[in-house]
């Protein structure tokens, strides 16, 4: 599996074949990306500022995450921002309503958010599924209904979420990170779990790698579409409560952004957006590119709008370099 | 007045053509006929452009002629009516019949629709089809489509000088009788202008047809015929003619099959569209052969057996219960292990390796609660690389990396090593080499040692005959005859095609 070898140095695939320099090529750029920054500002290279992309990235990873099995199966997600702010507020008004901290049955709201962004992508592959609508369109309906639903909740206010022991994700640090990182780290973990280890996660591959013959071994394809969407919108949720820890908000703009961010992190970091090919590594590598990217052009004084083109241009490369345009006659 | 000289084409492993003259006069009427494989499609290929000859010459009225495309061969009059529809069905039939020629009815960069629709109204009347040609194809019946395909290979008339020379592929697979009278008759009216080659599987069809038959065997012409002195007997022993290598086939392997048991029971089975009243036992240890033409019906019956097509009328028994969903679980839940013809599509997934591919039909026999045992899965793969002979550096391989023969290997080691005791093997050894055929040919007769029971569409006939008990001769999905295939006593090539064509 292409995915676990991705911690390992570069340097043992050589020599270079285009396989290889696909595969490797991700983070070759990160690291190229690193050290150009580096090179223009010194300070880009230390803790604090690496502290300030991890936090920035966290959230983001985990909504890449989920959005990335949904890749590997062959289909799209474009719930992200509805699922990330109904998700949000949900959180908010369940942890207010339940006591306000941590420390009470509040905690309870983790679970149910989690359980709120499972239903929003069962009903997405529900919809996909049964009722055989693209999982793009399906899924960007869906994401709307979401931030409807979060504003109806909110009526367009913010919510303040202020408990010490939940704000603690961002205030608390172990060896200068803050707890969300690490959060997101065990998330990650997870999702490697469940990408290499259960049959869930074979059975993503085998649907976005040859869909007709996972029929054909007897997988049931529509079963596995359906959990790959509710696992996706597991995900959401996690991001939605990092994202919340961040900035002690949850507002209907909670989930503003994560779709660019998002797939743009999936594409870059190697995941074939016809499903089969890339990992959970992958998605890791692509969003750590979108947010150096982003934090080096703020620390060597770039304007913001250059970044988004920037990021837009990587993207297009990203998938002219993984694309072998010799075996794909037609795109659609 | 189109001729080939010599005309051969190599593709990797198959010498598909070999020396083949070919020569068609003015306005007349040419057959080719032979077995699947014998070389027809890549000839009428090289004829329209589509594939280049590696040696020989193609001339017309003397003239050498090289054409790098089918368009260049348009230019030269040579215009293809395919077989598999290949007209657009959500556009019009007057942007079909001009699809690609729209230029001759642009004036000031639009499309002048009232002259294209007058000039379509024009090629229409050649083949005596009266429709508006702005109709949507895809409201057209399947005859008329075919008409409208003749109607526009007939747009060469106007735009070339000189002869025409025009193929027609199994136009009459998806037509009626009458149908295909009106079309003969069309044919021959036609000749005062165009050529015709004529490839039929209906040998009545192209005997009743044609001027001249060429007769294809393993890439060569065998034979010529004139109309008058054709026979369909004659014919028949032509396009075989050769004896069945027991050794080649495991023949000495085979072992008789145990009556007693049925594994799957076809009684009376139709699917509408695709086969009626098709009824057979399938044993322990035999290997029942359907054979038949494309389009037989063949694909069809495995896969009802598999449960990936509900049967319409009629009832099968797997393993002594009948079923009535159709769905491919449950297939696999009953045992039955289902090995489509191509393997790239349908046999392995690419990108997954080899341990991978094996374990897909059967995730849950090495999963606890939805968590693999990978270990498990790691050893099966060594067992089974070892006991087929698989080539392949280590169980992490990409199974798209492997060869034709290993990957056919693995997937069959998926099957067998899941418990499976029903195998349907679709053309198991299409596109594999000598050696990695025999390997399938000595993995079917060991599946058959264990007990298991083996439902096969052969790749050529004598591999039918060399490797099955039992064989179903099939035609236009009706049942013909059933011939018994025990060593010693096996139908020749002569009887199967008999009742084929």
């Amino acid at each position: 599996m292409a995915t676990t070898e991705t911690t390992k140095t570069i340097g043992s695939g050589f020599p270079i074949g285009r396989e290889t320099l696909v595969k490797w090529a991700p983070l070759l750029v990160l690291i190229v990306l690193c050290a150009f920054f580096a090179l223009m500002e010194p300070r880009f290279l230390s803790t604090r500022n690496f502290a300030r992309i991890l936090i920035a990235a966290s959230p983001t990873l985990m909504v890449a995450i989920g959005v990335t099995f949904v890749i590997i199966m062959g289909s799209i997600d474009l719930s992200m921002e509805g699922a990330v702010s109904v998700c949000a507020v949900a959180f908010a008004f369940c942890f207010l309503w339940l006591g306000g901290t941590l420390a009470s049955w509040a905690w309870l709201a983790l679970p149910i958010a989690m359980l709120v962004g499972a239903a929003v992508g069962f009903v997405n592959g529900l919809i996909h599924v049964k009722l055989k609508i693209p999982s793009f369109m399906a899924s960007l309906a869906m994401g709307f209904v979401g931030t409807g639903l979060a504003l109806m909740m909110t009526g367009g206010d913010r919510i303040r979420i202020e408990d010490e022991l939940f704000r603690s994700l961002l205030t608390e640090r172990i060896l200068n990170f803050p707890l969300m990182v690490y959060v997101a780290g065990i998330f990650l973990l997870i999702a490697w779990f469940i990408q290499t280890r259960t049959t869930l996660g074979r059975n993503f591959y085998a649907v976005g790698g040859g869909e007709d013959l996972a029929v054909a071994s007897g997988l049931n394809v529509n079963r596995v579409r359906i959990m790959g969407f509710t696992l996706a919108g597991v995900f959401f949720s996690v991001g939605a409560l990092l994202a919340v820890g961040r900035l002690g908000i949850a507002e209907t703009a909670t989930g503003n952004n994560f779709m660019f961010l998002s797939i743009t992190a999936v594409v870059v970091g190697g995941t074939a957006l016809w499903g089969g090919i890339g990992g959970v590594w992958n998605t890791l590598v692509g969003v750590l590119i979108v947010f150096v990217i982003g934090n080096g052009m703020v620390v060597i004084g770039l304007p913001g709008y250059v970044q988004d083109g920037v990021l837009g241009i990587l993207v297009i490369l990203a998938v002219i370099l993984s694309t072998d345009r010799k075996s794909i006659s037609f795109v659609k | 007045m189109y001729q080939l000289n010599q005309v051969d084409k190599k593709f990797p492993g198959v010498h598909a053509l070999k020396a083949v003259d070919f020569e068609i006069g003015r306005g007349e009427i040419v057959g080719l006929v032979g077995e699947n494989g014998a070389g027809k499609s890549t000839l009428m290929k090289v004829i329209y452009g589509a594939y280049q000859a590696d040696g020989g010459s193609i001339t017309i009225d003397g003239k050498t002629v090289r054409f790098q495309n089918p368009r260049q061969a348009m230019d030269h009059g040579i215009g293809m009516v395919f077989q598999e529809q290949s007209l657009i069905t959500n556009l019009t039939v007057m942007e079909n019949i001009f699809l690609g020629f729209e230029q001759q009815f642009v004036r000031w960069g639009v499309i002048d629709w009232k002259a294209m629709a007058e000039a379509a109204r024009h090629q229409l009347r050649k083949v005596k089809l009266d429709i508006d040609p702005a109709t949507i194809t895809s409201k057209l019946s399947f005859a008329q489509r075919q008409l409208v395909e003749l109607a526009k290979v007939l747009t060469l008339e106007e735009r070339i000088d000189g002869d025409l020379v025009i193929l027609l592929d199994e136009p009459t697979s998806v037509l009626a009788k009458e149908e295909v009278e009106l079309l003969f008759s069309l044919v021959r009216e036609l000749t005062s202008r165009a050529s015709f080659i004529f490839v039929s599987h209906r040998m009545d069809e192209v005997l009743e047809l044609s001027d001249r038959i060429y007769v294809m065997k393993d890439g060569a012409v065998v034979d010529v015929v004139a109309h008058d002195d054709a026979k369909v007997d004659a014919i028949q022993h032509k396009m075989v003619g050769r004896d069945v290598d027991k050794e080649y086939y495991r023949e000495q392997k085979q072992q008789p099959y145990d009556s007693d048991k049925t594994l799957v029971r076809f009684d009376s089975v139709s699917v509408a569209g695709k086969y009626k009243d098709i009824s057979f036992d399938l044993h322990p240890g035999e290997v029942l052969c359907l054979v038949g033409t494309e389009g037989s019906g063949r694909e069809a019956i495995l896969r009802t057996v598999f449960g990936l097509e509900k049967p319409t009328s009629g009832t099968v028994e797997v393993k002594g219960s009948s079923f009535s969903r159709a769905n491919a679980q449950e297939g696999v839940a009953r045992g039955v292990g289902y090995v489509p013809r191509e393997r790239k599509v349908e046999g392995i997934v690419n990108g997954m390796n080899v341990y991978e591919n094996m374990t897909l039909s059967q995730m849950g026999n090495y999963a606890s609660k939805g968590i693999l045992r990978i270990g498990e899965e790691k050893a099966l793969a060594k067992k089974w690389i070892e006991r087929l002979a698989i080539k392949t550096p280590d169980v992490y391989k990409d199974c798209g990396g492997l060869s034709g023969g290993n990957q056919q290997k693995v997937v069959l080691a998926k099957w067998r090593s899941g418990g499976s005791d029903i195998i349907l093997l679709d053309h198991p050894t299409r596109g594999l080499d000598i050696g990695a055929k025999e390997d399938v040919y000595d993995m079917i007769r060991e599946m058959c040692d264990d007990g298991a029971g083996i439902v096969l569409v052969a790749d050529t006939l004598e591999e039918a005959i060399g490797l099955s008990h039992t064989i179903l001769v099939l035609k236009d999905g009706e049942f013909q005859k059933r011939f018994d295939g025990s060593p010693g006593d096996k139908p020749s090539l002569y009887d199967l095609v008999h009742h084929m064509i």
